[in-house]
């Protein structure tokens, strides 16, 4: 039987080497010994959008991308299709485990300077992705057509009005002159069609990164074979491990906490006659929402949270460190976590309205926090990182990764060395 | 450094529940300790039919539940012959029949629970301009859930604090944003009376109200937390053995 597969396959592969290519890529792909577990949330992230792929195509099979019955479909979806509650809530809370697991990965990559030479384009497609990402998630957002659904996606439409030919430009998104049935219609086969994109893109940055192999704790480069150990077993198992923990977690908030990440004016049907008081995005996107208020001019608001996320594609060149992992930059690393918690504070910027005043800060005002935080985010990446790239005075680098004690581990190596001799 | 994640992690928190909660501006709620409540949570099959009760003879003069069909009354305890004789009770409009008129029948349980209007303008037209929401959904739809819903109904008839304008055909509530409600006084005592011939206080009858559409929002909250438990299990199971097999196989690698 077995020998039948194998000659199969060897007929297969003969003819068309996808299988020893998955075998190279997959099993043999050599992999730095010392990742740690901050390096799950790679593989995490393709598994949260497969699982959102294909539970979107069970929940497209049952929505209805009309105005009229949009908010309906989804109630349908929810009460008289078999296991659709979960489905529903499997997707709805999948953004959000998605935002977080990319977050994750993307602080991780800065941690390390998972994004320089010779990863930079490895990076850039990553910043690819989480753009694609935000607007995927942005419309479908829209799809349950809730009150939260319109007023967002008209809000966030609204901010394209700040550039030149802007009313045009929002006309055009719209397919009208409101948010509507054509923007409903067009943001359901955008939704459905976006994240195939991101698998293109997945695949891109799959291939940057079998290129060079990943990076590691240490961010020096593998120099000896022992340094190495093959990608199968070793890192699938620890992968699967992680995977156990973080669906968990997601397990966790489908069934017991289903709207924890949600807002309940959304469990009210649109209605363009009535504004809800507060219209917050989802929390993922808090943090860009704190930048645009925080600057009172429409045009550079808009042109700051753009910004915020563009930045990201030059951090390979502002950061002019040879040095890659912040384990030997002691300034960096401080400087690093400091913006962690200023990225933080944005979104809690992000969730409380611009005239709040916050007693506990010397009666500062939200908008306030929210232009120092802003200040603080770009002065990261645009005053400090450089800086530091100049004058930051690194701590020595290990030999190699199989020898992390640094001078100790020289020491014992000459040790034997002189033993020996 | 750990120091330094903790914070992190704590923030992270402090923020997320911030956001959900919309921030401070929201007043604490007369919390209850509901039986749906938590991760075992059911819903009290005394209160659901008792809820029900009171939304049949009190709030569905105004307030519809289009959402639900009479059949899934069977999650409250009710068998067939019950729900067909609720139903009965009930006149829905169908058709149109082979002249092309539409015409009214006795409810099914296959049918939904017909709407107290027509439309929205003859909601509006009869309430004096306010529109009585449809209930299906409502305690997923308001901050506060279930303890808004209560805090709601059992809210009428304090003292109207100095400042605040009441105007004319509106009822002073703390709990509702603004705090004028165009919604009468819902409950009253003696309003209702049930099977065993007691007659339950207003806040009685809220928290009966509030279960029963608790349910009516989240029908499938039972079977999602049963489900939910098996998931955990599996999922720890799992996680535990993949744990002791990247031991074993990491036990491999030198150090």
């Amino acid at each position: 039987m077995s020998s039948k597969v194998t000659r199969i396959s060897n007929w297969i592969d003969y003819r068309l080497p996808i299988i020893s290519m998955m075998k190279h890529e997959l099993n043999e792909y050599p992999t730095p010994k010392n990742l740690n577990y901050w390096w799950n949330f790679g593989s995490l992230a393709g598994i949260v959008l497969m699982v959102m792929i294909i539970s979107g195509i069970f929940l497209a099979m049952h929505y209805d991308p009309n105005t009229k019955n949009a908010f309906d479909s989804v109630e349908h979806i929810m009460r008289d299709v078999n296991g659709g509650w979960f489905l529903r809530y499997l997707h709805m809370n999948g953004a959000s485990m998605f935002f977080i697991v990319v977050y994750i990965h993307i602080f991780r990559g800065m941690y390390y300077g998972s994004y320089k030479y010779p990863r930079e384009l490895l990076w850039i497609l990553g910043v690819v992705i989480l753009l694609l990402m935000m607007a995927t998630a942005f419309m479908g957002y829209v799809l349950p057509w809730g009150q939260m659904s319109f007023w967002g996606a008209t809000v966030i439409t609204n901010l394209f009005s700040a550039f030149p030919f802007g009313d045009s430009i929002v006309e055009w998104l719209w397919g009208g002159y409101s948010v509507d049935n054509p923007t409903l219609n067009r943001f359901f086969a955008l939704h459905y069609l976006f994240p195939f994109l991101i698998v293109g893109v997945v695949f891109l940055h799959l291939i940057a990164l079998h290129q060079h192999g990943s990076n590691n704790p240490l961010g020096i480069d593998r120099k000896e074979p022992r340094d190495s150990i093959p990608f199968h077993p070793y890192y699938t198992v620890k992968d699967l491990f992680g995977l156990g923990i973080f669906a968990f977690i997601w397990a966790f908030f489908i069934f017991f906490a289903p709207n924890f990440f949600g807002e309940p004016d959304n469990y009210i049907e649109a209605d363009p006659l009535v504004t809800p008081p507060h219209i917050v995005p989802e929390w993922y996107f808090l943090p860009f929402y704190a930048i645009l208020r925080s600057i009172p001019h429409k045009v550079a608001g808009v042109l700051a949270m753009v910004g915020a996320i563009f930045v990201l594609f030059f951090l390979p060149w502002l950061d002019t460190c040879k040095v890659r992992s912040a384990k030997f930059r002691p300034i960096y690393k401080k400087l690093f976590w400091l913006f962690v918690v200023n990225c933080f504070v944005l979104g809690f910027v992000g969730a409380h309205s611009p005239d709040e005043v916050f007693y506990y800060l010397g009666g500062m005002s939200n908008q306030e926090l929210g232009q120092i935080t802003t200040i603080l985010y770009f002065a990261f990446f645009i005053i400090a990182v450089p800086l530091l790239g100049m004058f930051e005075k690194t701590t020595p680098l290990p030999a190699s990764i199989s020898e992390p004690v640094n001078r100790g581990g020289d020491r014992r190596k000459k040790s034997r060395q002189e033993a020996a001799a | 450094m750990k120091k330094l994640l903790t914070t992190a992690i704590v923030l992270a928190i402090f923020y997320v529940s911030h956001a959900i909660a919309g921030g401070d501006d929201t007043e604490t709620l007369v919390r209850q300790d509901w039986a749906f409540e938590g991760m075992t949570g059911t819903f009290d099959r005394e209160d659901l039919q008792h809820g029900f009760q009171v939304y049949k003879e009190v709030c569905a003069a105004c307030h519809g539940i289009k959402r639900i069909r009479f059949r899934e009354l069977s999650s409250l305890g009710y068998n067939e012959d019950e729900i067909k004789a609720i139903a009965a009770g009930y006149e829905v409009k169908v058709g149109p029949d082979d002249m092309g008129e539409m015409y009214d029948r006795a409810a099914r349980p296959s049918d939904a629970f017909p709407p107290p209007y027509a439309n929205d303008k003859a909601a509006r037209a009869a309430n004096n301009g306010a529109l009585p929401p449809d209930l299906s959904l409502i305690s997923k739809a308001r901050v506060g859930g279930a303890d808004y819903l209560y805090s709601l109904l059992t809210g009428y008839g304090g003292e109207v604090p100095a400042g605040q304008e009441v105007s004319e055909g509106l009822y002073y509530n703390p709990w509702f944003p603004g705090h004028q409600i165009a919604m009468v006084p819902p409950l009253q005592e003696g309003i209702v009376t049930y099977s065993d011939g007691s007659s339950p206080s207003i806040a009685e009858m809220a928290k009966a109200v509030t279960t029963f559409l608790a349910w009516a929002a989240e029908p499938e909250m039972e079977t999602r937390k049963q489900s939910g438990i098996e998931a955990l299990i599996y999922l720890a199971v799992f996680s535990l053995l993949m744990y002791l097999v990247m031991r074993q196989v990491w036990s491999r690698v030198e150090k």
